[in-house]
């Protein structure tokens, strides 16, 4: 499996081939989002919600073989596109893995000027409630 | 005689510039209009040549200052036809006008088990201010329904008034959805039961002929920066009859007549209602703004903007998925919309892409979005600068964006 830091790069060059122009960027972004895993209606919840995002997400993570696997979906199209790209770095990682990520790459690819501020302030909560998930199934593992 | 479109877009400087490579397209105008240059060299020419602070300096630059301070008054009188300029009061914005009214009129003359009257389509600042109000006097704030087309229902609100009710605060114009209240048989009934009125005028004075003697309302609020003015400056106009039973707003400089320590005596309005150093160099340029658009002539602007808005829907309503959100029979210049099987900020950021700046979301109007049974919409809100063939791009963009979930 490739490291947190190659899956960032890889991000990176796939964004570089889009160039500067900004419509064909957020389609890919939204075409992205059909990556994601079906999100279980259940968890479609009040509690699963991320605050301080615009746009609707739902978040959940379990740990599987001592690796967080996370969930997740939206209801806006570019932010699930978004969500997907942060599942793909750091999904079925070890809770130290995440908790010592740096995401580089949202800076990298240009995100704030694709998404703009209030959305950049979602993607930010977003990638604090993820690492919050690994922080709390790291305590669950060491007790 | 044609519109002067061309002629008119010259005056914007902000309009000629390109974003993510694609010609600008402004279509938030609704939540601000652009400036005219006539508005900015005024901006410049206050602070190159005349800052000074107004009403009692003993010296040429406060005179002038003053001066001129004072012409913008007179300008904003004329342009509400307003009766005397001591009518016209600077505030920060629309907002704070509606709180100015909340705290001096309401605070002094709404009591307990008293009503007042708002309608569905107000803005979040024409309803918060009621409902602290409201909370504080143990007054009760009543509501006029609307049908789907997001026009009030008239006879509701007829049902709605009674002797109780103390003030009947609605949007002229509304901001989400374009529609034109009827205020002058709103402000008629209400006057019939002894209500105040005020109109939130901040959507409907830069597309509509204004009179507040012919429509009789006790106080209108509005916003310069959504009048082709600068940002951070509103204006309350109010009856004098009425203004001087208020209580003042702030204590502080410039509304005083006498201070001692045991006692102070307000000055006489308008400044019973200024404390403080006002908005100066902003108010000098917001004359600007006024004739900017009285030279053009109201009229001429509504038929303009009423023909853009026509047009867009003429182009739209063809186009698979689109679902227009607020169909009033009255409307200023307003396209709230929505595509189906996508969401607002989706179709916002790819015209964004586009270079159409639109606004999404729910416009600080969420018990509309509510009623409406809406998360937001995509709302394009067209002006004086604003040209047939950027509705044409806007109808193409729209048209590519929809394709993708409704081909």
């Amino acid at each position: 499996m490739s490291s947190i830091q190659e899956v960032q790069e890889e991000i990176i060059s796939e964004f570089e081939i889009l160039g500067d122009d900004k419509e064909s960027t957020i389609f890919y972004i939204m075409e992205l989002g059909g990556n994601l895993e079906s999100f279980p209606e259940n968890e479609r919840v009040e509690e699963n919600i991320i605050k301080g995002c615009q746009s609707k997400v739902w978040l959940v993570a379990d740990s599987k073989d001592g690796k967080v696997h996370y969930q997740a979906d939206s209801n806006t199209d570019i932010t699930k596109g978004l969500i997907s790209l942060l599942i793909r770095v750091l999904n079925d990682r070890t809770p130290q893995e995440i908790i010592s990520a740096e995401l580089d790459f949202i800076h990298k690819i240009g995100m704030g000027g694709i998404i703009g501020s209030q959305r950049s302030n979602g993607l930010a909560a977003m990638i604090k409630q993820m690492k919050l998930y690994a922080l709390a199934l790291q305590a669950k593992q060491k007790v | 005689m044609s519109f002067p479109i061309e002629q008119i877009r010259q005056m914007f400087p902000v309009l000629h510039q390109e974003v993510h490579g694609k010609p600008l397209v402004y279509f938030d105008n609704a939540a601000t209009t652009q400036k005219p240059q006539s508005v900015i060299q005024s901006l410049e020419g206050y602070y190159l040549h005349d800052n000074a602070n107004i009403h009692r300096g003993a010296h040429a630059l406060a005179d002038r200052a003053t001066r001129y301070f004072e012409d913008t008054r007179e300008t904003v009188q004329k342009f509400l036809n307003a009766k005397e300029s001591a009518e016209i009061i600077f505030t920060k914005g629309t907002t704070e006008s509606i709180n100015l009214v909340a705290y001096t009129f309401g605070r002094k003359f709404i009591q307990t088990g008293d009503e007042i009257i708002i309608s569905t389509l107000e803005h979040h600042s024409n309803i918060v201010p009621w409902q602290m109000l409201c909370e504080e006097k143990g007054a009760i704030l009543k509501v006029i329904p609307i049908n789907d087309a997001g026009e009030i229902l008239y006879e509701e609100f007829e049902k709605l008034l009674t002797s109780k009710t103390k003030l009947v605060s609605v949007v002229h114009a509304s901001n989400a959805l374009g529609t034109i209240n009827p205020v002058k048989k709103i402000i008629d009934a209400a006057h019939a039961v002894g209500a105040k009125v005020l109109l939130d005028g901040a959507q409907s004075t830069s597309h509509l002929e204004i009179d507040v003697q012919e429509l009789d309302c006790d106080f209108m609020a509005l916003s310069a920066h959504k009048l082709y003015g600068p940002t951070g400056l509103g204006v309350l106009y109010g009856k004098r009859e009425v203004l001087e039973t208020m209580p003042p707003f702030q204590g502080g400089g410039e509304m005083i007549k006498e201070v001692t320590f045991e006692k102070t005596t307000y000055n006489d309005i308008p400044f019973k209602f200024e404390a403080g150093t006002p908005n100066i160099g902003d108010v000098i340029a917001f004359k600007y703004a006024i004739d900017f658009l009285t030279e053009i002539g109201k009229s001429a602007v509504k038929a303009h903007e009423d023909s853009l808005l026509t047009y867009a829907n003429e182009l739209l309503s063809s186009v698979k998925g689109f679902i227009p959100v607020g169909t009033a029979k009255e409307k200023v210049s307003v396209l709230s919309f929505n595509i189906n099987g996508m969401h607002p900020f989706d179709v916002g950021v790819m015209l964004d892409a586009k270079g159409i700046a639109v606004r999404t979301g729910h416009h600080c109007t969420q018990p509309l979005m509510k009623r409406l049974g809406l998360e937001g919409t995509v709302r394009a809100s067209f002006a004086v600068y604003n040209s047939k063939s950027e509705i044409e791009k806007l109808a193409e963009g729209v048209s590519q964006i929809a394709r993708i979930k409704n081909k």
